[in-house]
């Protein structure tokens, strides 16, 4: 099954990629060249750049979020949503059809 | 040698790291047109380092995971990838332009260049140092060579209480070996946080089991044969006359700059190659940026004249990017306040801002939930903060030196009130 994830910029522009399971949708946006998610610290939960809009029927697919994202997420550079996440987090499962939307910035 | 003739083009980016990969994929967001060249030494793709002491080693990330950009990112935006080429020598003209030659033999041309040469693991003297079992741990090779002794060993000594120590020896307890740490100095992490934090961590790494020894001496290690002839490590001896055995030791001991390339040019150097506020170089020309680059304090309101020479991830980033502006002939600030951050076992540090010459400290501390944090103060104004398990303090530390505002010390140090409140 296709794994995908749709990226939509600040702008509106959309951007669709092939995931692969396993891999998050910061690491997905990142080796692709996705602009809009930067994740200096490479996925360790410690940054907070790469804050997410999670398209509402999409949030059930994703693991719940642990305590130390939601403090995060209280320190992204564009203010947090209710559909907020940190992209670092989100692992993509075989066959996930994702859509998440990138802040105007992310520092 | 003799410069070339003919007429080079491009950019020639030597380090194929976190500074030398953002240098390129900068310049390309910026339009950047002419050719790039990234080279590096190492064989393997531009990767990214810091899992390397955590989530690769404990075996949570794979390979794969490591990697900063896949081949067709690089084929699209044109960007040449060169590995395994290490560059011995660099003739350059006047005008900035040159030839690098590499040990191979191989010559590559260029007409702008960029120096992100990084820096390496400095090597420790001690009687039975260069014994099979001793490494170190800077690049994906040492990794390698640590990950496949990790399965035969029972022991590990791990010399260095700083950051690459102290998570190296979390992940190795976590996967069920024995580690000492042996920090020569009178308390951890000595160059990069206070003393407040240091004795945090030394007391927490302590409760969660870890065996530290501060002020340690190291007589010698101590060898045995190997069934093909060689010679392993099998202790450490301590001047005190203590024995440890160890299948292991890791040494991590602070690095050292690469400035040999640039010493070769004729470019200043002094604790990493000394450029201005737009990382250039003293040819103005050649940029220079990263851990090997020796530049101005970046933080605004700094005392002027300071300079500093930063190792972080973070800096390598938003240096890479006042490097690209420069190739471009624009002069733009470095943006953002400096911050860095080391995960060992369930401590999670978070570092915002330089600590350098502060005056005052306020420590704030949640026992309950585990949160620890020192705001330190240079003249009643904060400049930085250490914060474990505290992202919101963190947080509102960056962005209020960030936004040039303060967090009045004498209100900080309250765990209740959060910090964001006081920020004015």
């Amino acid at each position: 099954m296709t794994t995908t994830v749709h990226y939509t910029d600040a702008e509106g522009t959309v951007r669709e990629i092939e995931g692969r399971p396993g891999d998050s949708v910061m690491e997905t946006a990142v080796r692709n060249g996705v602009p809009g998610i930067v994740a200096e610290c490479g996925g360790s939960l410690s940054c907070a750049t790469c804050h997410v809009f999670v398209r509402e029927d999409c949030l059930d697919k994703l693991p719940p979020m642990e305590p130390m994202e939601d403090e995060m997420l209280y320190g992204t550079a564009v203010d947090r949503e209710e559909n907020s996440r940190l992209s670092c987090q989100l692992k993509l499962t075989d066959g996930m059809d994702l859509y998440v939307t990138t802040p105007e910035t992310q520092v | 040698m003799a410069a070339s003739t003919s007429q080079p083009t491009g950019l020639l980016i030597i380090g194929a790291s976190q500074s030398g990969v953002q240098l390129a994929v900068s310049l390309r967001a910026l339009g950047f047109e002419e050719p790039i060249t990234l080279l590096g030494e190492e064989n393997h793709r531009p990767y990214q380092r810091p899992a390397l002491s955590k989530e690769w080693l404990q075996g949570e990330v794979g390979n794969e995971s490591l990697i900063f950009r896949s081949n067709e990112y690089w084929a699209e935006h044109h960007v040449t990838l060169v590995k395994g080429e290490r560059i011995l020598r660099i003739a350059n003209n006047r005008d900035g332009s040159g030839v690098a030659v590499a040990e191979s033999g191989a010559e590559f041309p260029f007409k702008r260049l960029a120096l992100t040469v990084g820096a390496r693991a400095r090597k420790l003297a001690v009687d039975g140092a260069d014994l099979t079992g001793v490494v170190y741990l800077r690049n994906a090779d040492d990794a390698l060579a640590l990950k496949a002794l990790v399965g035969d060993a029972t022991d590990v000594v791990v010399i260095g209480g700083g950051f690459i120590g102290l998570e190296a020896a979390s992940s190795l307890k976590k996967m069920g070996k024995n580690v000492v740490v042996l920090e020569h100095g009178p308390r951890l992490v000595g160059r990069a946080v206070g003393e407040e934090t240091a004795d945090y961590f030394l007391e927490a790494h302590r409760a969660r089991g870890l065996d530290i020894r501060l002020d340690a001496r190291i007589s010698r290690f101590i060898p045995e044969s190997t069934p093909d002839g060689g010679k392993a490590v099998a202790a450490v001896e301590l001047a005190a006359g203590e024995v440890l055995p160890a299948q292991i030791v890791l040494v991590g001991i602070g690095v050292i700059p690469n400035t040999e390339l640039a010493e070769q040019m004729g470019l200043a150097v002094d604790n990493g190659i000394v450029v201005d506020a737009h990382a250039l170089a003293s040819d103005g020309s050649t940029v220079a940026v990263g851990d090997c680059a020796n530049m101005p304090n970046p933080v605004p309101g700094s005392p002027a004249g300071e300079r500093i020479r930063l190792e972080s991830v973070n800096n390598a980033i938003e240096h890479a990017k006042v490097a690209a502006y420069s190739l471009m002939g624009r002069r733009e600030e470095y943006a953002g306040i400096p911050w860095f951050w080391s995960n060992q076992a369930d401590l999670k540090l978070q570092i915002a801002g330089l600590s350098m010459g502060f005056d005052q400290t306020v420590v704030r501390r949640d026992d309950e939930r585990g949160k620890f944090s020192v705001l330190y103060y240079r003249g009643g104004r904060i400049i930085a903060a250490d914060c474990v398990n505290a992202p919101l303090d963190f947080m509102a530390v960056k962005n209020a030196l960030a936004k040039g505002q303060n967090i009045p010390a004498d209100a900080a140090g309250d765990p209740t009130v959060q910090l964001k409140s006081l920020a004015g």
